[in-house]
Parts: C-alpha cells; structure tokens; sequence
C-alpha cells in the first residue's frame, strides 16, 4: 500500500515536472541546432541528457525519503501520515458469572528511544479495574487487563467488547489510534497505528545520516577513522590492481607476440576470466586469513586476468600495415615494440584498466564485508550488526561516490595519455 | 649493376584445405634505377603479392629478386612503403611520423629536423608539423606517408594503391605530387592502382597483369607521366594516345574479369 504510493509519487514527480520544464520553462529559452532539427525521434545524436531532469530526479529520491521518514528538512504537512505518539485511551467490557462491568485502559505510546513507565490510574468500581501500558512507537503489546480484576480469566471472566463494540477471540477491533485484536487466549493486544512511514530502524531520515556523518568523522568507527577505513579500501584496490598490471601487461604482451605463450596461457586466462573474483574469496581467506595479504592477493587475481586480456587484444589490434611500414622504415624488432606495439597497445589497455579498477573496488567491498579489521564494506557489514541503519547509508553512498570518482579519474587519465584512442 | 630485377619469381599459397592458389608464376622484370612502372590488373591477379615479396614481407616459392646486385630477402630501409591507409602512428605528430626512419638509424637531431622540414614544405604540409595525423584529413596523412617514405631515403618506393581511398579532385592533386617527387628525387617507384587512368598518368612502364595463375600480361612504354610532369594533368588526358590506351586497356581488363566470372560460374 504505501509502496503503491511511493511509486505514485515518483510517477507523478516524473510526469508533472516533465511537463512543468519543457513546455512552459525550456519553450521559452534561446533555439539550438537540434531544436531545428524536424526528425529526433529515432535520432541518438538528438538524444541529450536533460540537466534539469537530472537535477529534479536526484530532488525527487531526497524529497520521498524525507516524506517517508519524517525528516526535519521537510515542512510538516508534506510528510506521510507519522505513527501514533501520545496517550491512548479504549474501553473493555468483561463478563464473568452473567455480569458485565467496563474498564479503561490507558496506554502511553512513546518514541523508541524514549523510556517511559506505564502512568499511574484509578482502579475504578466495578469486578474489572482499570489498566495502563506503555508501548513504544511501530510495537504492539498484549495488555493483561484481567490481572488486577477481581474476577480474573482464570475464574472465568472473558473479554466481550472494546470501546462497546463486541468482539471474540480471534477479531479485530480499530479505536482512534489503532487496533485491538484479542488473542486466541483472550487477552487484548494493543497495535498502535503504524502511520506510512519508515521505522528509523530501516531507514532514518536524511538528517540523521547527515549527522552521523559528523559524528564519524569526529569519532571515527571502530578505532578507525573515516578516511582510514576509505583509505585502507582505496590502498588495497591500488596495490592490488598495480600488481595485477604489473604481471598482467607483460603476459598479455608475450601472449599476443608468442604462439607458445599464447598456447601455455591461453587455457589458463580463459579459465580464469569468467571466475567471479568474490568467489575467489573463501580459498583466499583459508590460504592467506583475512589481513592485507589476503585482500591484496584477491585484487591481483581480479586485475590479473582483465589486464592480460587488454595487453593481448592491444598487440593482436595493431593494423599488419603499421608493422610493415615500421620494419621497411628501418625499425629493429625492439625498436618495433617500442615505438609501435606499445603505444598501439595503450588504448586497449586504457579500457582495460578502467573495467579492473571497477571490478576491485566491487570485490574489495565485497571482501571487506566477509572479514576485515577495517575498510569501507567492513565499516557498513558491522555497522548492520548493531542495526546502525544510518551509517550503513553512508557507507553506501561513499562507495558510490569513490567508484564514481576512480572511473572519473581513469577517463580524464586516458583523455591525457591516449588522445588518439579512437581516431585510428 | 643498378635497378631491381626480378627473375622467374613463382608464388604459391597452400590453403587449409589441402588445396593451393597460384598467385604468380614465372614473373620477370628489370627496372632500372630512376624508373616508374604502375602496375594494373583484376583483383586476384597477385599484384599486391608481388609488392609484398618485393618489400620483402612474404618469401616468394622460387626466383630471385636482385636490387643493386644483392638479393633481397626480409624487409629492409632501402625499399620504402606507403600504404593505401591506416599505416600511420597515431601516437606521433606529423614531424615525429616523418622523422621516424632517420630516427630509427640514429640520425644526428639537426639532420633529421632538417630533412623533415624540407619534405614537409615539399608536400606542402609545412604549417601543420606539429599536429597530430588523426587531425588532418585523407589526403593529408598521405602526404605525411609520402614524406615518411622520402625521409628514409630508399632507392625503390613501392607504393600500394597509395590513392585508393581519396576522392577525384584530392586523388588528381596527388597525381600531380607523385610525379613532381618522382622526378625531383629520381627514384625507382612501383606503383599499385586500380585506376585505369591513374595507371597511364603515373608510369613510364605499364604492366597489365592477368589472374590464375598471376603473371605480366601485357607491357606499355609510356609518355602521358614524362608530359605530366609539373604540367596540367587534364591536359595530359587530352593528348590523342591517351584516350585510345585507354579503352583498349580497359577491354582488355574487362575481358579477364567476364572470363572470372564465367569460371567462377562453372565452378558452381
């Protein structure tokens, strides 16, 4: 139900701003050479990513998870229906030996973190007394309201009616602030109304992330700051993936320039390549623990095999005419390799290395949640543990944020380095 | 003894099967140093076969090929090649791709600074030294092949439908060049083509050669390329030989092309 309306919400973001940004804001901004254009439908070229749509997309995620969850950030009347808070108040009618009396119940609803004790009330007159409870917000509580009766359930009182309405054991009944079901036994359970958003359990509002964010850089996590824990990830992948490339750029080399390399290796690069390193990760673990050497060693084999294959590809790709001009130039074979085959080779290496950074910082994360000391998938496993939500959202977030960044860097990196990557 | 000679050369390509292609058979030429042959022909005819065994990339079956009274045998600077195209390093600016056979041998910097720019003002390329080849356009980049080529020196240049994939107004410039280096350098050229007209423009010699096996048809001698030179190449077309070689070429390639095809036919 209330996905159903998440999903509502996301649609109609999606649809209202589409309509509110592009026939009412960008119709009246200045025409571009595609504007001009009559056929676009069909046109990739004609295809842009719309900033605004972007910028709307990214809003729209903060504004639903602060709806959801009651964030602060938000103005009070945008957020979903909350959960009950405050005192709650139902009526039972108990009847034992042919006689009914009623009673009240009175039950303080409070936030999780919040201790409070059941309130003090009057027993009242009658065989049924009055009864309180204390229940925290999201739980529900069985209320033994026969306990400090005069007739309890053992002697034969039972549980007819709540707030006058008739009810057996089994059903259900709603009160202003919730439900009460009686159980199989007879006794009252008391459900306050749940509301539509999200437990800070599952999900805490945006704020609260923020300021565990501020926290953990202070404090640090673990005996670890921050940065040491994104700092031992990012130390892994880079020492990792250099001695991937370090071995594997060479033996793609040999195995592109050399039919018995190419012969001896071939079964075994191609046995390796469809490997997933993560399941790599058990027999690393037995064979090496869970320290450095472990994660370093398990990041050289995902490097390796993805390294190995670009080199190769990079020799096999050179274009036969670059080779005949450069040997009837008067090139020697080294002076060929040097000048020719490697720098041919480095876009496709380019790319290469670009696919085995992504894969190590997925296979590091994923080894630091099995077992680490520290590290950024170490930091969100652990945190899971004690149900800090929030921290594991920020674990989340920064992982994305650091294998955006490496990808971003490895571009901008082939942009300098290989300039003539694709213009062959 | 100078120039190349090429004596009863035979090749053979065994195929998987267990089959094997004739690409030449008993081939022989003498071309004297300074000379330009072009070389015409269907496709199949083994043309760019004989290229590649003079350039020393395939080793012929049989026969022997003598340049300045030594046998050749691998590739070697003394026979240049240009490419039709994708031969260029990409990796190197235009100076640095022209420059890359005397920095090969070892040529002293100021040398080799001085003889790239002086082939680079020769093809006209003198204000884009420094750019990269995949910025220049087709015709360009052959010309920085053609000054890569000169720049080493060589006594024979082979070059391998190096107009083949221009359009008509860059290809007819770049006649024009061929011809203007061929007689400023004086060297022995063998060019490929699949251009009629080009073939008549661009050699003194003219060979038609004829398929399965592949061997030398048929032998012009040539004025149009001694006309051509710093002269209206259009002009060349106009003179009376010109038309009527012309058409008798083309019947005759047309000729060996139906045979082809009607032997192709057969077979299926």
């Amino acid at each position: 139900m209330t996905g159903l309306f998440v999903l509502l919400i996301y649609v109609g973001m999606f649809v209202g701003a589409y309509f509110v940004v592009t026939k009412v804001v960008q119709s009246a901004t200045a025409k571009d050479y595609t504007s001009l254009k009559t056929v676009t439908f069909g046109d990739e070229s004609a295809v842009r990513p719309n900033r605004i749509a972007g910028v709307v997309s990214i809003f729209t995620l903060f504004l639903i998870w602060g709806m959801f969850t009651g964030s602060s950030l938000l103005p009070g009347f945008l957020h979903a229906p909350a959960p009950f808070v405050g005192t709650a108040e139902f009526t039972y009618t108990a009847e034992a030996n042919g006689e009914r009396d009623d009673a009240t119940v009175t039950v303080i609803v409070h936030p999780r973190e919040e201790k409070t004790d059941a309130p003090e009330v009057e027993l009242g007159d009658g065989f049924a007394k009055n009864d309180s409870a204390a229940i925290a917000q999201w739980r529900t509580g069985l209320i033994r309201v026969d306990s400090n009766d005069e007739i309890t359930k053992s002697d034969g009182a039972e549980v007819v009616a709540i707030n006058g309405q008739p009810i057996s054991r089994g059903e259900t009944v709603k009160i202003d602030s919730g439900t009460v079901t009686l159980s199989d036994k007879g006794t009252p359970n008391y459900a306050p109304s749940r509301g539509w958003q999200m437990e800070p359990l599952y999900l805490p509002p945006p704020e609260a992330v923020w300021t565990r964010t501020g926290k953990v850089l202070s404090e640090g996590f673990r005996s670890f700051t921050l940065f040491e824990h994104l700092g031992y990830s990012l130390f892994r992948v880079v020492a990792g993936f250099l001695l991937g490339a370090l071995v594997g750029i060479p033996l793609g080399y040999a195995m592109g320039l050399s039919n018995w390399f190419r012969g001896w290796f071939d079964p075994i690069v191609e046995f390796m390549r469809p490997v997933p390193p993560l399941a790599l990760i058990p027999l690393v673990i037995i064979w090496f623990g869970i320290g450095e050497t472990g994660k370093i060693i398990l990041l050289f084999l995902a490097a390796l095999w993805i390294m190995a294959i670009a080199a190769r590809s990079g020799v096999s790709g050179v274009n036969i005419s670059k080779v005949h001009a450069a040997y009837s130039l008067g090139a020697s074979k080294s002076q060929l390799m040097r000048y020719v085959i490697i720098p041919n080779s480095l876009p496709e290496i380019f790319t290469g290395a670009r696919v085995a950074m992504g894969v190590c910082w997925g296979t590091v994360v994923a080894a630091e949640l099995v077992a680490a000391e520290q590290g950024a998938g170490m930091m969100i496993m652990v945190a899971s543990r004690f149900q800090n939500t929030d921290i594991v959202i920020l674990g989340i977030i920064l992982i994305g944020v650091i294998g955006f960044g490496i990808d971003m860097l490895m571009r901008y990196a082939e942009r300098l380095l290989v300039p003539w990557k694709g213009k062959a | 003894m100078s120039g190349l000679s090429i004596q009863d050369l035979s090749m053979r390509f065994e195929l998987p099967n267990g089959g094997s292609v004739q690409a030449l058979e008993n081939v022989s030429l003498e071309l004297k140093a300074g000379e330009l042959m072009s070389v015409l022909g269907p496709s199949g005819c083994g043309k760019t076969t004989l290229l590649n065994i003079v350039a020393g990339f395939l080793a012929q079956t049989s026969g022997k090929l003598v340049l300045n009274g030594h046998e050749i045998s691998g590739p070697d600077a003394e026979r240049g090649m240009v490419f039709q195209k994708g031969a260029l390093f990409e990796w190197m600016s235009v100076r640095e791709n022209v420059g890359f056979g005397p920095s090969m041998k070892g040529t002293p910097e100021k040398e080799k600074r001085e003889t790239v720019d002086h082939l680079l003002d020769v093809v006209g390329l003198q204000d884009f030294k420094e750019k990269a080849v995949y910025e220049l356009s087709g015709g360009m980049q052959q010309r920085v092949a053609l000054a890569r080529c000169l720049a080493n020196d060589p006594d024979v240049i082979l070059m391998d439908e190096p107009l083949g994939a221009l359009d008509a107004l860059t290809r007819e410039k770049m006649q024009s060049l061929v011809l203007k280096l061929w007689k400023e350098t004086g060297k022995t050229i063998i060019l490929i083509t699949h251009s009629v007209e080009e073939a008549l423009l661009l050699g003194e010699r003219l060979i038609v050669m004829a398929p399965r096996p592949g061997r030398i048809h048929k032998e012009y001698r040539l004025p149009f390329a001694e006309l051509g030179v710093g002269a209206d190449l259009r002009e060349v077309k106009k003179h009376p030989d010109f038309g009527v070689k012309r058409d008798e070429i083309l019947s005759m390639i047309w000729d060996m092309e139906e045979e082809i095809m009607g032997r192709t036919e057969d077979a299926a």
